[in-house]
């Protein structure tokens, strides 16, 4: 552009170097935008095709039947051993959170954490495997031994999440307490535990959000059941949804894959709307502690 | 402390003062135990890490001392004749997660920089969540959508094509008579590992500051130039650390792998030949596992998969701590 003698009446658009540096960053930018469609379009596919083919699996039938009609035996099995999992993981996530943030040091905090960390990244199949060593092998499977499994998922997702909430909950209301000669405990669990509720009980959500649909350990833990009885005592191997869904999609036998779908719908559904319903939760107690 | 002014003053002085010492003292019981209680549970935690570690280690013992270390490169795996070697699992393994992360993270970190930089607020409040759910779905349904839906696809469109465009790289061999093959496996896995990069490199890429954004804008740079040379590289540690993560997802994912990767087990360079990973052999094997040799093996498989698992994990926390942010290891 230098050399050239500087023309009033050319019209303000770019030329030479600088048309070629916009239109890649418009090529860029279509690029960013076309990743961003292609997720969502995913996603898009699989809930659309588990929800077609799902639906017409779907009855009353189906849903109270046991095997082969239904898979009511499974519902109630994956409630009981969720159920479990979360009674044990929901109080040691929450003091472990209490623990972080309002006893420990620093160096036994980033300890923790880190603790928590690792744990959340193990691959579910070494949980599954520790389970089986501890309290499968020599005895049989249990729905208990499925609930630990599940609880040592859910213990860092729940840790991590009421960490986050607590952290949140203002100094000036544990200063307050102090000079109100209040003393710790009481603070702890009578200001701080009950404002950062909200976001406990959405962590607690998400948490069994994800454990509903966690398979590889249950492979292990409850793995050989009877899918036509029902049964609640967690002492024996349960039915339930995710290891059924994985026994039906290894056998090629298309009642059962209509099965398979019908399941998988329910489990889906189940847990989006759980994770919608828990981060709608955490947004208003995050603005009403804002405010 | 009442306003009911009823009893004489030293009756109520007396009181208060019992009330008092009784409630300091319930107020230490109480602290002790609330704090015992809190020590217990991180206790618990970090107790559990260990046992995880024992156990798998304790149940590949006999494996251990028969193989060695020489079960890492051994390819053989033949349970009926006693025979088993984790070479093939591990190649499977390394081969389906770093293709899935190579498809994956340039996704996933252009999505980043789409929720964050470019995307309407209107718009993000949308896709982000959804984004998000992607990550919710569980494996096993992803696994059997694969099976249905995505493996029949890749096996008469994609596949078909990859040979014909670019046949002459030996990865991309001849489609083969399924769709259950390594490259379905990366595609799944790919679905898996977008999400967990992508809402990490959201956070990473929201937290640079404005003003070195304007700052470049001002000087000339476009939109792409911002990215490349203020956001990119004020972040890249964390996009490692944060691409680090997704791998470990993508090298412990056992079930879904187990669906549709076909389990094979042999050493082959084209990506649309069965194959299998040291997790889905487990999940596929251990159920029907009868002698005490399988299945040690099969722990020692898990074993192998705990120190990748862990070495990736602390990796990604080292290099989120190392170099500034500190968001990335948190996640």
């Amino acid at each position: 552009m230098s050399g050239a003698a500087f023309d009033p009446t050319a019209p303000l658009t770019p030329s030479g170097n600088l048309r070629r540096r916009r239109l890649f960053s418009r090529l860029a930018e279509c690029g960013a935008t076309a990743a961003a469609l292609l997720a969502v379009a995913v996603l898009a596919i699989v809930i659309y095709t588990v929800v077609v083919r799902g639906a017409s699996a779907l009855s009353l039938d189906f849903l109270i039947q046991g095997a082969p009609t239904g898979i009511g035996p499974e519902l109630v099995g994956t409630a009981v051993i969720v159920g479990i999992a979360t009674a044990i993981a929901m109080p040691i996530g929450v003091l472990v959170a209490l623990f972080l943030t309002e006893f420990a040091g620093n160096r036994a905090a980033r300890l923790i954490r880190l603790t928590l960390d690792l744990m959340n990244g193990l691959p579910s199949i070494i949980i599954g495997l520790f389970v089986f060593g501890l309290l499968v092998n020599h005895r049989k499977q249990s729905g208990l031994a499925a609930a630990v499994a599940l609880a040592i998922i859910e213990v860092p997702l729940i840790a991590r999440g009421s960490q986050e909430v607590l952290l949140l909950v203002p100094g000036s209301l544990r200063e307050a307490a102090d000079a109100l000669g209040v003393s710790r405990w009481r603070a702890v669990l009578g200001i701080v535990l009950p404002s950062a509720l909200g976001g406990i009980v959405t962590a607690t959500v998400l948490s069994v959000a994800r454990a509903a649909g966690e398979t590889a350990p249950l492979i292990f833990a409850t793995s050989v059941f009877d899918p036509g009885h029902y049964s609640l005592n967690p002492l024996e191997a349960l039915p339930n949804v995710p290891v059924r869904v994985f026994q039906l999609s290894e056998e090629a036998n298309p009642s059962g894959f209509a099965e398979a779908w019908g399941l998988s719908l329910l489990l889906i559904s189940f847990i989006l709307f759980a994770s919608l319903g828990a981060r709608g939760l955490l947004a208003r107690s995050r603005r009403k502690m804002a405010s | 402390m009442s306003t009911v002014a009823s009893p004489p003053l030293d009756a109520r002085r007396a009181a208060h003062a019992g009330s008092g010492k009784r409630r300091k003292q319930a107020d230490r019981i109480g602290n002790r135990v609330l704090y015992g209680a809190c020590l217990l549970a991180a206790l618990i935690c970090a107790v559990t890490i260990a046992l995880i570690a024992y156990q798998v280690v304790h149940g590949a013992a006999p494996a251990i001392s028969k193989y060695g270390l020489g079960f890492l490169t051994d390819t053989t795996w033949q349970p009926n004749f006693g025979e088993f070697g984790a070479g093939s699992l591990i190649f499977g393994t390394a081969v389906s997660s770093l293709f899935a992360l190579l498809l994956g993270a340039p996704i996933a970190i252009a999505i980043g920089l789409y929720l964050s930089l470019l995307a309407p607020a209107g718009v993000r409040g949308v896709v982000a969540p959804l984004v998000e759910m992607l990550a919710a779905i569980p494996s096993v349904i992803l696994g059997f959508w694969g099976i249905l839906v995505l493996a029949p696809f890749a096996h008469e469109t994609l596949e078909p094509w990859l040979h014909d465009t670019l046949g002459f790289i030996p990865i991309f061999g001849p489609p083969e008579t399924t769709g259950s093959s390594i490259f379905t496996a990366s595609l799944i896995l790919t679905i898996m590992v977008v999400p967990i990069v992508a809402s990490i490199s959201r956070d990473l890429f929201q937290a640079v500051p404005r003003d070195l954004q304007d700052g470049a804008s001002a000087l000339g740079a476009t939109r792409w130039e911002v990215v490349r040379g203020v956001v990119l590289p004020s972040t890249a540690s964390g996009v490692v650390a944060a691409s680090l993560l997704g791998l470990g997802r993508a090298l412990g994912e056992a079930i879904a792998v187990a669906q549709v990767i076909g389990a094979g087990s042999e050493i082959q360079a084209s990506l649309f030949k069965t194959g299998d990973t040291l997790a889905a052999r487990i999940a596929n094997q251990f159920p029907g596992a009868l002698t005490e040799m399988h299945k040690a093996s099969l722990f020692y498989l898990g074993a192998i998969l705990l120190v990748i698992g862990l070495a990736s994990n602390l990796v990604a926390q080292w290099i989120g701590r190392r170099f500034g942010y500190r968001g990335a290891a948190a996640r």
